[in-house]
């Protein structure tokens, strides 16, 4: 309640001073420098901060604050103060959209971390392209974002060129999750369900076509939709068919709750997902006998890497109110990306940020290289990130724990 | 093996719980022909009442022995929040053109999701119910029963038993139905109406309180946003099964959840049918069947044909 009414009085603050200040930068702009104060960027965030995937939202959010306080404190960019403005999307693209037309009002906004959702990102996109803003999503992994609509077809374009993402693909993704669940786990009769939605149907169609592709049988599938509860009809089809394990292409509540109900049914099967079930969330939706369920997640497990060590103690030190979960060091890399860039611009532009700074910006992200939280952060042509790292998770006595991790090849 | 009897069960078990939210809807509208569109946060709100009687409750307590307490905990909760709603939301506005108070329900709905959401400690996420261990009931090779639809199962019949004997028998269930058939002379042979009223909108209250119990321990958590979706299936199921009828309710619950069930199941296996079956399509057919219903009865499975009155 006191959180509430703190983020209330916050919200009401910063968008009273940003208006204030965006009222004030305009005079900045003709006579840049004579203050000889810093010149203020701001970083936008856009995550579902409310509702079911606010856990993970908070987390992104949560690790781009740090990594604008961090370059604050250690002066990356001189003469340059970085500040964050966050919004939430709730996971609806309607409502992304309206955010991001925001975000591209305010001029001092030279970059935005996000959304979780790629549904939500295709909503955005255009708005940002027209006003040639950056957008880094730390969580979408949707293919068609980066590569087109027929990407499938090997014909690859890139339709937003400010568009950039720190996680890598579905393609890569489905893939990875087919080969282990055929060749480690030895399963070989499928049940795929998917929640109709651009990330889940997406994941689930490229899982479905390598499974098939290695030799393994795809016994039935279906649809579920989302914010419903009651999959105990389709957990049936699943023990009816005979599968021996289940992949669901979708969110943690709608899969935790898949989960549970087809053990509930007397189908004693595995369920398997994507990054999105990879949520402690996901656990307690799946009630007490998930142990076995399967999650594939983007990168090595934070926790393991050297270079995230300072990253997990100074997040610790800030002492959030929530974790940064799956997505915290890919938000955090991606505003580092974004402060990289504005470095470079800056730099180049003789220590002050150019009037034309948000294409400038979008520029220098392609050639963007650093060494950050989750490994070499970089992006290739399609605005893709170079890092092709998975990692396969189970459950095991209520936590998700990583079984394999390793570099995608085809 | 043979699909059928599963998935009987499973239409059986969800119809069930419509049905008792539906209660709500018909009774209120029965009565003052009002669509209550907060119902379904009325549930919720039971729900989250429910949960707090079981976190007080200490440790370990045995939960055969924390479900009464849990019932009566979200029904002192959604009943209190429901008769608030009828005396500061919907009594102000009785005269009101009919869209008045529908609007009202409407931003009410949001209203109660938003506090909940705000006020509840944690319920920004879904937070985790108790749920019923042990084995689930085999019946036989082809039909498994869970605890938790066993559960609803027993307690649907028991609930819509008593409330018929309650509308049929007692005084004030005599009043009540004196009140649906003509206010204005049921107010002029001494009924107190305005008492009538809250008594329709406690009763379906609690009504949705023992659903949100049965719905908790089904699915094992509850958040604040499932009040939306439930709501406007068991609002369905109300209409299908003909509004202001308590029996048309449960019956027209059912015969939704069933719909929803066997449409997953079977409309894939017709050839040619395939793209139209499944989770997807189910809501699709469930709504195909109330339009169905609709144009060769009107009034709904059990509805009566009543003289308007507006």
């Amino acid at each position: 309640m006191r959180n509430r009414s703190l983020l209330i009085l916050s919200a009401v603050v910063t968008t009273g001073a940003l208006t204030l200040t965006a009222c004030g930068s305009r005079d900045d702009d003709k006579g840049s420098g004579d203050s000889g104060g810093k010149t203020t960027v701001v970083i936008g965030v856009d995550a579902p901060l409310t509702g079911s995937l606010s856990p993970l939202g908070q987390g992104i959010k949560n690790s781009v604050d740090l990594a604008v306080r961090t370059a604050n404190k250690e002066n990356v960019v001189p003469g340059v103060e970085f500040k964050i403005e966050s919004y939430d999307d709730q996971a609806v693209p309607a409502s992304g959209q309206a955010n991001a037309q925001k975000l591209v009002g305010d001029k001092e906004v030279l970059g935005v971390v996000g959304p979780l959702n790629s549904g939500v990102a295709q909503s955005m996109q255009g708005d940002f392209a027209k006003a040639n803003l950056t957008q880094v999503s730390p969580a979408n992994t949707n293919p068609a974002l980066s590569q087109g609509d027929n990407w499938a077809k090997n014909e690859k374009k890139r339709p937003f060129p400010t568009y950039f993402r720190t996680t890598t693909t579905d393609v890569i993704q489905g893939k990875f999750a087919a080969q282990y669940l055929y060749n480690d786990a030895k399963k070989r009769k499928v049940f795929v369900v998917d929640d109709k939605q651009t990330y889940g149907a997406g994941l689930a169609a490229i899982f479905a076509e390598e499974f098939k592709r290695l030799g393994g049988t795809v016994v039935g599938t279906d649809h579920v939709t989302v914010k419903e509860t009651d999959f105990s009809s389709t957990a049936d089809k699943v023990k009816s068919k005979g599968a021996d394990s289940v992949y669901f292409g979708g969110q943690h509540p709608e899969g935790g709750l898949l989960s549970d109900q087809v053990k509930k049914v007397g189908a004693k099967v595995p369920t398997m997902g994507g990054d999105a079930l990879y949520d402690p969330a996901y656990i307690s939706a799946s009630g007490e006998s998930n142990d076995g369920d399967i999650s594939t997640s983007v990168g090595f497990p934070i926790e393991k890497l050297d270079t995230a060590k300072k990253f997990i103690s100074d997040y610790a030190a800030q002492n959030y109110k929530d974790p940064y979960g799956a997505y915290g060091g890919y938000a955090y890399d991606g505003a580092w990306a974004i402060v990289q860039a504005v470095k470079n611009v800056v730099t180049e532009n003789g220590g002050k940020v150019p009037s034309d700074a948000r294409a400038k910006v979008t520029e220098a992200m392609g050639k963007v290289t650093f060494s950050g939280v989750t490994g070499q952060v970089g992006f290739d042509e399609f605005g893709d990130t170079t890092n092709k790292q998975l990692t396969v998770n189970t459950v095991t006595a209520g936590k998700w724990k990583d079984v394999k991790s390793s570099t995608f090849e085809d | 093996m043979n699909e059928l009897p599963q998935q009987l069960a499973n239409g059986l078990a969800l119809g069930a719980l419509y049905g008792l939210i539906a209660i709500g809807y018909t009774m209120v509208y029965g009565i003052v022909q009002l669509i209550n569109f907060a119902h379904g946060e009325i549930f919720m709100i039971g729900g989250f009442g429910a949960l707090t009687i079981y976190l007080w409750l200490p440790g370990g307590t045995s939960l055969l022995l924390a479900i009464p307490a849990m019932i009566v905990g979200g029904a002192i909760a959604s009943v209190a929040v429901a008769t608030a709603a009828e005396r500061f939301a919907y009594r102000p506005l009785r005269g009101a053109p009919r869209l008045a108070p529908l609007i009202t329900a409407i931003g009410l709905s949001i209203v109660l999701q938003q506090l909940v959401w705000s006020f509840y400690p944690d319920a920004t996420k879904a937070r985790s119910f108790p749920e019923f261990t042990g084995e689930s009931f085999r019946i036989t090779d082809d039909l498994i029963l869970q605890r938790a639809d066993a559960f609803v199962l027993v307690l649907a019949p028991l609930c819509m038993l008593i409330l018929g004997v309650f509308v049929s028998k007692s005084r004030s269930g005599r009043a009540m139905q004196a009140t649906a058939q003509d206010p204005d002379t049921a107010k002029l042979m001494g009924i107190n109406t305005d008492r009538i009223i809250v008594m329709a909108f406690a009763i379906g209250a609690a009504f949705a309180a023992v659903a949100a119990v049965a719905y908790g321990l089904d699915k094992g958590q509850i958040n604040f946003e499932m009040g939306f979706i439930l709501g406007l299936k068991a609002f369905t199921a109300a209409v299908l099964g003909g509004i202001g009828n308590i029996y048309g309710a449960m019956v027209g619950g059912v015969v939704l959840g069933l719909a929803e069930s066997l449409s997953i199941a079977y409309i894939e296996e017709i050839p040619g049918m395939q793209q139209l079956g499944g989770g997807a399509w189910s809501n699709v057919w469930a709504f195909v069947l109330l339009i169905v219903v609709l144009l060769v009865r009107p009034q709904g499975l059990l509805g009566e044909r009543v003289a308007d009155r507006a």
